[in-house]
């Protein structure tokens, strides 16, 4: 096995290998929500914090349970932020919560690196769950979980991200994970919303998702948010959703075997058509149960990891 | 009182003099070049090392009134003399702003009270810095400003810069550009580019800047005003900058260390002493600055000196905000990045933060000529060292060049004839303590 980080941040240093043990050690994980008696023991004694800067229901549940099933004790801490609040900084926030006996912190907030450096002041596991716009790796990682189990492996398929990448920090960690597993890398949406610069990340950019729905193994939809429309970025949801919303119309150029997934929330009739989101290539739910599988992988490993 | 500096390399570009010589200081100004007398009250030994016309840093910022937690003018004034900084010139963007003749009075007043680099006060070019009404600028040119600038609150509108120009102008004074489209720049906390994309960080483009110099420089040719343009950071503005002096314009620039020192590969470590506005660009742009550093389109070193408490600093990056002290490691940084890697001579780089700076700001300083104010740097280009914030005189000690080896330090700092500032090895200004 090749995990030996104490902490979860993001994907973009991760090498294949490290994805790889992440997505083994979770397949053994995912038989335990399917047994009556849902919990296993190798965290039992440790503590999992959830320290939620930004509010995020589903993915705090997600961690929650995944640390409890783990045997895990969890406590749950939720504060909005915001540059112009003042108060507790998220430093001592988290220095006092280590105090009192966690071992893991799993920590979403609305600034990019704030995992980030409190990884640098805590003696205790960090994981990431979402920093800005900048890495979500464990949702990147189920997502990779689930192609994997349709797929069998990464390696030459060809993975449309389609959505707003340049406020995505789904985007990222899925490029950095996609890449590092030898997938193929495509990006759609308006160039307000993909700026061409990813191209010098090693994917390709398109503006056109008709161009290239044919080609793609697995389309990833992100959810499109109102605030963008309003911010002049696209100019109407009713336009958006004609160029790239995913469509029973659409859906007839793509290949037999597409997987479709989204990271939810989903905004039906928006970026993609209900029937899309319920047919039978969506495998939209199975994502949100593999999350709970990778999420315990993530804490047994990180505990491990020196 | 009659001091002499002897033995020392004597570099002043005002005065084309590039030579070993003595000096002659009788009281507070400069007596002699070479012809010494026998027994002067006191005699410093500069041998082995160069004696300079105190540098003049043209902008910096020192907090009051208003955050005198973070600097005061006599912390700045300290933190000056310390980098071999005779003379330096305050923004005001303070609280509230210096942008009438008894605030620019005032910080003439604590300059004189703290008695060591001199302090002179820039003023607001609109009424509390709003871009709205000129501020009263004939009344702070009396009570001492050097320029006229609205700081980090450019003046968006371009009408209200264009009669701020030629009003300034009949005093001779120059109006100082900080340029930045705020709509373009937006949200940024850092470089447009591949940095700011990876990290997911919002990022400022070279145009928000770029686009305000051509501006700038515009309505500098129609008004015929003097125009500095502030820490230039992107290629694009020092071209811009280069083809309004060949056309001839009254336009002068400076840059900072940390714009032709880092980059915003930097911003990786999410570490808040990098987040300086204007942000720290790319490779390309150091490449352009240094050029035009050595081609004479970039007139002045400054170093924007910044300073924040740590508490202010010490918050996630996109929450903190923006700035880099400068003072103390203005010199080093210059003689490491600049001289020694051969970009420039040392005489060059004098001019760039004594001898332009001087002429640019109307200060009867930056030189050691006969009858001058006697404001001397004897600096040391030859020993490497570390700089350690903890030993800055500054209040702040927000500086990412924390731990890095450099060349170049002020070991003596005079001003008007007076030493008010010593390097002691093991005891010294930003040395290791």
């Amino acid at each position: 096995m090749e995990w030996k980080r104490r902490h979860l941040l993001g994907l973009e240093d991760l090498s294949a290998g490290e994805i790889t043990a992440v997505l083994d050690m979770a397949v053994s994980f995912k038989e335990v929500s399917t047994r009556s008696i849902k919990k296993v023991p190798p965290l039992r004694g440790k503590v999992v914090a959830n320290l939620f800067f930004e509010p995020s229901t589903r993915t705090r549940i997600s961690f929650e349970l995944a640390a409890s099933r783990l045997s895990a004790d969890v406590v749950n801490f939720e504060k909005s932020t915001s540059s112009a609040v003042k108060g507790e900084t998220l430093k001592d926030t988290a220095r006092n919560i280590e105090r009192m006996g966690v071992d893991i912190v799993v920590v979403r907030h609305t600034a990019p690196g704030a995992p980030h450096r409190l990884a640098e002041v805590l003696n205790i596991s960090v994981l990431n769950a979402g920093d800005g716009a900048h890495e979500h790796p464990t949702q990147a990682l189920l997502d990779l979980f689930t192609i994997r189990e349709h797929k069998g492996e990464l390696k030459g398929l060809t993975v449309a991200i389609v959505g707003d990448i340049g406020h995505s920090r789904v985007a990222r960690s899925s490029i950095w994970g996609l890449k590092a597993l030898g997938a193929n890398v495509i990006l759609v949406g308006p160039p307000t919303l993909v700026p061409a610069g990813f191209r010098k990340l090693g994917v390709e950019v398109s503006h056109n998702l008709d161009e290239v729905i044919s080609r793609c193994d697995v389309i990833n939809m992100l959810r499109i948010q109102f605030e963008r429309q309003q911010s002049g970025l696209f100019p109407s949801l009713r336009e958006y959703s004609r160029l790239f919303g995913l469509n029973r119309e659409r859906m007839q150029r793509a290949r037999e075997d597409v997987l479709i997934m989204h990271p939810g929330p989903i905004n039906r009739g928006v970026e993609i058509a209900p029937q899309v989101a319920d047919g039978p290539h969506s495998v939209i739910l199975e994502q949100v149960e593999n999350g709970l599988a990778v999420r315990m992988a993530a804490m047994y490993l990180v505990t491990r990891g020196r | 009182m009659n001091l002499v500096i002897k033995g020392g390399r004597v570099l002043d570009p005002a005065g084309g003099v590039d030579s070993v010589l003595d000096i002659f200081v009788r009281d507070d100004k400069i007596a002699a070049l070479g012809n010494v007398p026998a027994n002067p009250d006191m005699t410093i030994d500069a041998t082995g090392l160069i004696v300079v016309p105190g540098l003049v840093d043209m902008h910096v910022h020192l907090r009051e009134p208003g955050n005198e937690e973070e600097e005061t003018i006599a912390s700045g004034a300290e933190s000056a003399a310390a980098g071999g900084i005779t003379s330096c010139a305050c923004m005001p963007n303070t609280e509230p702003a210096i942008d009438n003749e008894a605030a620019a009075e005032f910080v003439i007043l604590q300059s004189n009270r703290a008695a060591r680099s001199n302090v002179y006060p820039i003023g607001a070019v609109t009424a509390g810095r709003k871009g709205e009404e000129l501020a009263e600028i004939g009344g702070m040119v009396r009570g001492g400003a050097v320029a006229f600038s609205d700081d980090g609150s450019p003046v968006s509108n371009a009408e209200i810069l264009r009669r701020a120009m030629l009003y300034t102008k009949m005093f001779d004074r120059p109006v100082i550009s900080h340029c930045e489209n705020r709509e373009l720049a937006g949200s940024g906390v850092m470089n447009s580019g591949m940095v700011s994309m990876t990290l997911g960080l919002a990022g400022m483009s070279n145009a928000s800047e770029e686009i305000m110099v051509a501006r700038d420089i515009a309505l500098a040719e129609i008004t015929g005003a003097l125009l500095h343009i502030a820490h230039v950071s992107a290629a694009g503005s020092v071209e811009l900058v280069r083809r309004a002096k060949e056309k001839g314009l009254r336009v002068t620039c400076e840059a900072t260390p940390h714009h032709f020192t880092l980059t915003d590969e930097c911003v990786r470590l999410f570490d808040s002493n990098y987040k300086v506005n204007p942000p720290l660009r790319t490779a390309e742009d150091i490449q352009a600055i240094k050029a035009g550093l050595a081609d004479g389109t970039i007139d002045a070193v400054a170093s924007d000196h910044a300073p924040h408490t740590e508490e202010e600093k010490d918050v996630e990056f996109s929450f903190a905000p923006f700035g880099i002290i400068g003072m103390e490691t203005l010199l080093p940084l210059v003689v490491s990045e600049l001289v020694k890697p051969g970009i420039i001579t040392l005489q060059k780089a004098i001019e760039l933060v004594s001898t332009n700076p001087a002429k640019i700001l109307r200060l009867e300083r930056g030189t050691l000529t006969p009858g001058a104010v006697a404001d001397i740097a004897i600096i040391d280009t030859e020993t490497e060292w570390e700089i350690d914030v903890g030993s800055f005189r500054s209040k702040s000690r927000n500086c990412p060049f924390h731990g890095r080896k450099v060349f170049g330090r002020a070991l003596k700092t005079i001003v008007s004839g007076r030493i008010i500032h010593e390097h002691s090895p093991g005891h010294g200004a930003g040395g290791r303590d």
